[in-house]
């Protein structure tokens, strides 16, 4: 119970301006740090969803997953370890064209990190790469030794192995 | 979210403002508490052509208005209801909003804000009154369009009442206040993304009358729960049929009458010395509405370790907040205590009930006798509370502010009747009990209501005089003097070595403040005094205030230090 883990957050709200500001003051009162921040539209019409990385005991995300749902317009929260999830993080490098053709080097490093490029033009070109944290920060450490003009990663984004118990919920206010 | 079906519902073509009144008069609001400023003028206009049916109380700061509003709602279990203008006044209000977030109370807060178009351009009186109250509001909304007004509004006030209660804000530009729309009304009557009330399990009714019914030294505490659920009835059938005896948290007093022989007293930091010493040996710990507040339980490390602890609960985020519940009966109480009673075996627990006797013996005889029946020459407040339970006889709505008279009031004063002890628990607010006191004069206008406050905390809003004497609310105040700010001089005393930082007051002449007012008075400095003044206040028709000179140093005790062990309760 009290070992410090891995958690993915997945809350689904109704789509109103000041939740953000709502759900992040749960955090902040506590001084729990966010590791990551996403929000999305959800598989269901109208509902939005965030997903959030911590790394707390079970005994206190359960503490938070309640603060979660008392707000009135959170619909639900979940709380999973990583096993239980797929999930993956985007970044993107911008990085000087001229790089492409003196390094030989970065083509290598492409195509052996399956990273994609997205555009290419004669200032610049940019890599996305999707996958796990370490993969992308592997990434990271190979072509900063070239120059990274800019560099940006996104918050996790997942999807539970098991079902997600909310549409049915929904389903029954509307009975 | 669902609205209450309005078969032969007519529109019609009315402004934001004057649809804001209708909504209040919908909603079944007969009296409103606030402060008139740019942004929400539009609004005091329509209350001047709707005055013979709101009644508005113009207080003399917007945290009086939470606070009335506040203590109109306690008293009558209906929805308190602030107005105020945008930016200082709305950010007034917010003292008031967190005390009834934290205390559960239902309050709707309405604040006028600048025009639309000048969000976010730091207009005169703009401030982020959204971003500001979201973490000591239950909900709340920002209206810019007068098209929102009626939905939202019905679900503030359904929001604000239901499950655990709480504050809501509404904040509504004044372009919204001008514009002319299509008004119709229908109440809120849910919202999917919010369920008030947890549906009852039976099967942990049935363990937790399972484990009640072998209990051998069980021992319940109640708090605000029951009075919010209104399941005093429910309460008092549970307590009596089990014997089990039932102490009480400072916001859960007078469910049941004060005199009730299974009731126990209080728990907590200045609660009753048998029901803190017994909870750490009791072998069922039946929590009723309470949340295991820090106040109430000391070290967590060491309290109630030995027993299992059922926890009846209408949030469920507060179950295994602090103390781990073996069993959770989640519901709104008067459901959960009705299906429960006829679960329950009868039982009188009486040698159990014995040794809550002889703790109380102690008590009395170390405590309570020169508490209530002093001998040495100084009054103390004890006295006092017990003179207007002669007079009053339990009968009356008490009011405290905070600090050494508020725990000498919980301890002492006594309630026949719900919903008569109003005070700021959880946040402590000094000032809450003079504004509070004139909401609860208007929300139980039968009833006798007497404010009993510090000389600090009298100081944080004396100026409600002012709205005492405009309105002439007969409120009976009664401030217990003792020249200083006596809990912390108390804490200074005890864990400070006596350093009085800042502590003392030099206070002005509090009989000729009222007397400015118009507010008959009297000052009162030796005992055989006492008795005659509290009778003469009683008797008055009017607003009448009492000052009583008491001991400058008294203690309250029984005493847990902070972050001891409520059995390591001291008695000096």
């Amino acid at each position: 119970m009290s070992e410090e883990k891995t958690y993915t957050v997945s809350i689904y709200t109704e789509n109103n301006i000041g939740l953000l500001n709502r759900i992040s003051a749960i955090f902040q009162r506590r001084h729990i740090n966010i590791e990551s921040l996403n929000t999305s539209i959800s598989e269901i019409e109208g509902v939005s969803r965030f997903t959030l990385v911590l790394s707390l005991t079970e005994e206190r995300i359960k503490k938070i997953i309640g603060q979660l749902e008392k707000q009135v317009e959170v619909i639900k929260a979940f709380y999973h370890t990583d096993e239980q999830t797929i999930f993956l993080e985007s970044c993107l490098f911008k990085i000087k064209s001229s790089l492409l053709f003196e390094e030989p080097q970065i083509q290598n490093i492409i195509k052996e990190s399956s990273t994609r490029i997205v555009t290419v033009n004669k200032e610049f070109f940019v890599l996305e790469k999707s996958g796990r944290r370490s993969e992308i920060e592997l990434l990271y450490r190979e072509l900063s030794a070239f120059g990274i003009m800019q560099f940006v990663r996104s918050g996790r984004i997942a999807v539970t192995k098991d079902e997600m118990k909310i549409s049915a919920m929904l389903a029954e206010f509307r009975e | 979210m669902k609205l209450q079906p309005n078969e032969n519902q007519v529109k019609e073509r009315i402004t934001g403002k004057e649809a804001i009144i209708k909504c209040l008069l919908a909603e079944g609001v007969d009296t409103l508490y606030g402060y008139p400023g740019g942004a929400i003028m539009p609004v005091y206009d329509e209350l001047y052509k709707y005055k013979n049916q709101l009644n508005h109380i113009l207080t003399r700061h917007e945290q009086g208005a939470t606070h009335a509003a506040q203590g109109y709602a306690r008293v009558s279990g209906r929805v308190g209801v602030a107005i105020a203008t945008s930016g200082p006044g709305a950010t007034n209000l917010i003292t008031g909003i967190a005390d009834a977030q934290i205390d559960s109370t239902p309050l709707v807060c309405i604040t006028g804000q600048v025009a639309s178009h000048l969000l976010g351009s730091d207009a005169f009186q703009e401030t982020d009154i959204i971003g500001i109250s979201t973490p000591v509001t239950k909900w709340n909304y920002q209206i810019t369009h007068a098209s929102e007004i009626p939905e939202v509004m019905a679900k503030a006030f359904y929001i604000a009442k239901s499950g655990r209660p709480g504050p809501v804000l509404i904040d509504i530009t004044k372009d919204a206040q001008f514009e002319e729309f299509d008004f119709s009304y229908n109440k809120c009557t849910g919202i999917r993304s919010y369920k008030p009330i947890p549906v009852v399990n039976k099967e942990k009714l049935a363990e937790a009358a399972e484990l009640i019914n072998n209990a051998k030294k069980p021992m319940i505490v109640w708090g605000q729960g029951v009075i919010l659920g209104k399941a005093e009835e429910e309460f008092k059938a549970v307590v009596e049929k089990t014997g089990i005896p039932a102490a009480w948290t400072i916001l859960g007093v007078s469910a049941i009458p004060t005199d009730h022989p299974l009731n126990v007293g209080m728990v907590g930091m200045h609660g009753n010395y048998a029901p803190n010493m017994l909870t750490n040996e009791c072998d069922v710990f039946i929590a009723i509405g309470m949340r295991f507040d820090d106040r109430v339980t000391g070290d967590l490390n060491t309290y109630v370790k030995q027993a299992k602890v059922i926890h009846f609960e209408i949030d469920p985020s507060e179950v295994n907040k602090n103390v781990n519940a073996d069993v959770a009966v989640l519901g709104n109480s008067k459901e959960t205590l009705a299906a429960i009673l006829p679960l329950l075996k009868e039982n009188k627990h009486e040698s159990w009930h014995q040794q809550f006797k002889d703790f109380y013996k102690t008590e009395f005889d170390r405590i309570i006798t020169h508490d209530i029946h002093p001998t040495k020459e100084g009054l103390t407040m004890g006295e006092v509370i017990e003179g207007i339970n002669q007079e009053t006889k339990g009968d009356a709505v008490i009011v405290s502010d905070v600090g050494q008279h508020q725990m000498v009031t919980c301890r002492y004063a006594k309630f026949n009747k719900t919903q008569s002890n109003i005070t700021s628990g959880g946040l402590g607010t000094m000032g809450f009990a003079l504004p509070a006191a004139i909401g609860a004069k208007m929300g139980a206008p039968e009833r006798e209501v007497i404010a009993i406050i510090g000389d600090g905390g009298y100081q944080m809003t004396i100026q409600e005089l002012g709205t005492i004497f405009q309105t002439k609310v007969p409120v009976k105040i009664v401030v217990l003097n003792n020249d200083f700010l006596g809990m912390v001089r108390q804490w200074q005393q005890l864990f400070f070595d006596k350093r009085y930082a800042s502590t003392e007051m030099v206070n002005p002449d509090f009989v000729a403040i009222a007397r400015g007012y118009s507010i008959e008075s009297q000052q009162v400095t030796k005992r055989e005094n006492l008795a005659g003044a509290i009778k003469t206040m009683i008797a008055c028709e009017g607003p009448y205030f009492l000052e009583v000179k008491v001991e400058k140093e008294d203690n309250v005790f029984p005493m847990v230090p902070s972050g001891a062990s409520v059995s390591d309760i001291r008695l000096e």
